[in-house]
């Protein structure tokens, strides 16, 4: 059933059957943490711990606690929350939008990246909600009756969308992680020898038992999920620009930046999935299942997503300047802006995301997982820049020249930014330890189409075959039917 | 004689295919088949009828979006329209363009949700519920057909389709329901 080009090299290497999937998977789930674990574990509770006790101090003393000011309303907060949903953008654009499109390479890190997905959001929901200054009145923003104290929501306002659109997303992001977990849980119940793992994955896996009916059910909600995910996931961070984009600031009021934020999601999302599992699969043995190969294709999304992103930027450069506007040529991708004091936050946003990400035009430089770490952080870094030049110099130079100042964050809003990093950290380590890292049952369905141990040695040209054809992308496009 | 289920366990999905189309051949019917994933085409064989799951959701996602319509308009414009810089909301008309975010993401909500709560239900899934595949390596790398045999002649004729597709291992099973 399963066809694959004869071109493709094996996603698979180590010529895995069923069964040594199953052993590869439930290892880490079985053995004990090494020491590298506890470590990093440790550390990220402590910064975890820090973060709670710095909201803690933002509810009991107020928002006064932050270094926000008249001018620049919108600080670390906001670019914090902005940040923390564009990397919950990649778990379910590798899960629905690349299930869509049928690129098997997804099958060993969708489950991981799902898993971000999530982590990643729930710190985003901290900012907004420590931001409203009276956080144990969020439930202004449901739609509860008059009589409750405020009046029905606004739903004519962007900010109530984003209510719907983060809550809608992470429930449902859940949702599509827990059901793909369940035949993977009922795997490493079926196999358990202590009784407590027995009873925890037993309970874990609803009583999973792998009918026939049940996995034609599966495949059929798998297929419709990722269907009404791939839209969600591009209304998701479109309606979190139309925070900026409906505003009357200059610099937010752009049209350009619901299909621009959605591109610059993807780009950090891949790069933090990419610091994840470059780490993942060397602590977790599975170099044979997120191969170079895997790490690649991601650079390449990666340098799509950076391109879209910088012709964006150009855009918005170009449009600044073009309209004659003397506020716009204040924006934060200007001449003005890159010439003032916040030049520094300016460079740091081209140079991370615009200049640094070409090298990835060079194969050796996608392949190579150093290199590869390295950027992925940078593009962390370069994303958040974005957000905060988005936000922060925007603002700090507005239409009274007497109200025009500078921000810089005091110690409260590093200690909460800190926090969601431990508390990201702490969560993933956690789902590495206890949850099955690959989802096993679906790649299981494609092992004979991408596994090395069922490609026949003929069929398998060496790579110098292809090179020397010009360019592995042209060589014959034939599909063969794997031999079986 | 009572009836007996004929547990034929395969270490490969295609030899499985093979298994059950044989026993259809036969003019036997599959009781179940246990799989640790998805075989594609094994309902087909098998003479499932295709699940109605996405039908479902669609209507999930239309009661969502009415839902959603009538709570806003009910909300915004019928009990109080509130006025924002000069932008009363007195008509669903004027104010439909931006409910429009709020509206999808009530449909996805709903067909989403909805759909998950189906599925569960429809497969009985969920916390306490004990496992029924019969054999735990169904869940790892091997694949269970379950036949009902009434007779003599029917063992026979299912060991012998078993047999001649490669299973591993053939076990008669006497009847006390513990599958349904």
């Amino acid at each position: 059933m399963h066809q694959d080009s004869i071109i493709r090299e094996p996603l698979l290497l180590g010529k895995k059957t069923y069964h040594q999937v199953t052993e590869d998977v439930a290892r880490p789930v079985e053995g004990k943490a090494n020491k590298y674990w506890w470590a990093v574990f440790i550390l990220s509770i402590i910064a975890f711990m820090w973060g709670i006790g710095c909201m803690a101090y933002t509810v009991g003393r107020g928002i006064g606690t932050w270094n926000l000011n008249r001018t620049i309303n919108w600080g670390w907060d906001i670019t914090n929350f902005v940040w923390w949903i564009g990397i919950g953008h990649a778990g379910t654009l590798i899960s629905a939008v690349l299930c869509l499109f049928r690129q098997r390479w997804r099958l060993t890190i969708n489950r991981s990246a799902e898993a971000m997905t999530i982590f990643a959001v729930m710190c985003a929901a901290i900012f907004p909600v420590l931001h409203m200054g009276r956080p144990w009145l969020a439930y202004f923003v449901f739609p509860l009756p008059n009589q409750f104290g405020s009046l029905w929501a606004n739903f004519n306002s962007p900010l109530l969308w984003d209510v719907f659109a983060i809550s809608t997303y992470f429930s449902v992001s859940v949702v599509f992680w827990y059901l793909g977990l369940i035949p993977d849980f009922a795997m490493i119940r079926d196999r358990a020898k202590t009784k407590g793992r027995k009873i925890l994955y037993t309970l874990f896996s609803f009583g999973w038992s792998g009918r026939a009916k049940d996995w034609q059910r599966f495949e059929e909600v798998t297929l419709v999920l990722a269907g009404i995910c791939t839209p969600l996931v591009f209304s998701v961070h479109s309606i979190v620009s139309s925070d900026f984009a409906t505003g009357v600031v200059r610099g937010w009021h752009s049209t350009v930046y619901p299909p621009y934020f959605v591109a610059g999601a993807i780009f950090s999302g891949m790069a933090m999935v990419l610091t994840l599992v470059i780490v993942g699969r060397k602590v977790l043995d599975l170099e044979e299942y997120i191969t170079i190969q895997h790490i690649e294709t991601m650079n390449k999304v990666m340098l799509t997503m950076g391109s879209v992103v910088g012709i964006a930027y150009f855009a918005e450069f170009f449009q600044a300047w073009y309209s004659g506007d003397p506020n716009e040529s204040f924006i934060y991708l200007s001449w003005n802006n890159a010439k003032g004091v916040y030049g520094w936050a300016f460079w740091a946003l081209i140079i991370c995301n615009n200049l640094l990400p070409q090298i990835l035009w060079h194969k050796k430089m996608r392949r190579n997982l150093y290199i590869t770490f390295i950027l992925s952080i940078v593009i962390n870094i370069g994303m958040w820049f974005e957000r905060f030049d988005i936000i922060v110099t925007d603002l700090y130079r507005d239409y009274i020249p007497s109200t025009w100042t500078y921000y810089s964050p005091s110690w409260v809003e590093v200690g909460i930014y800190v926090g969601t990093i431990g508390m990201f950290f702490t969560f993933f380590l956690l789902f590495a330890r206890w949850f099955p890292f690959i989802a096993q049952a679906e790649l299981k369905t494609t092992l004979k189409a991408t596994g090395d141990l069922f490609h026949n040695p003929p069929r398998r040209p060496k790579s110098a075959d292809f090179i020397s054809n010009g360019g592995s992308g042209h060589a014959e496009h034939t599909s063969v039917e794997t031999a079986h | 004689m009572s009836k007996v289920f004929v547990h034929a366990l395969y270490d490969d999905d295609d030899k499985l295919k093979d298994g059950a189309r044989k026993v259809r051949e036969l003019g036997y019917s599959i009781k179940e088949v246990f799989s640790p994933f998805p075989v594609h085409g094994i309902d087909k064989i098998m003479g499932l009828n295709r699940t109605r799951i996405s039908i479902c959701c669609f209507i999930y996602g239309v009661t969502g979006f009415s839902l959603a319509l009538w709570m806003i308009s009910y909300m915004l414009v019928y009990d109080w329209p509130i006025d924002i810089g000069g932008k009363p909301n007195f008509t669903i008309y004027h104010n439909l363009p931006s409910w429009i975010p709020v509206l999808f993401e009530s449909t996805v909500f709903c067909a989403a949700h909805g759909m998950a709560i189906t599925f569960l239900l429809r497969s009985w899934l969920f916390p306490g519920v004990s496992p029924k595949n019969p054999d735990p390596r169904t869940t790892d790398d091997h694949f269970l057909m379950v036949t009902t045999a009434y007779n003599d002649q029917d063992i026979t004729a299912l060991v012998g389709a078993a047999n001649a597709t490669g299973a591993v291992e053939i076990t008669k099973v006497e009847s006390h329901d513990s599958h349904h």
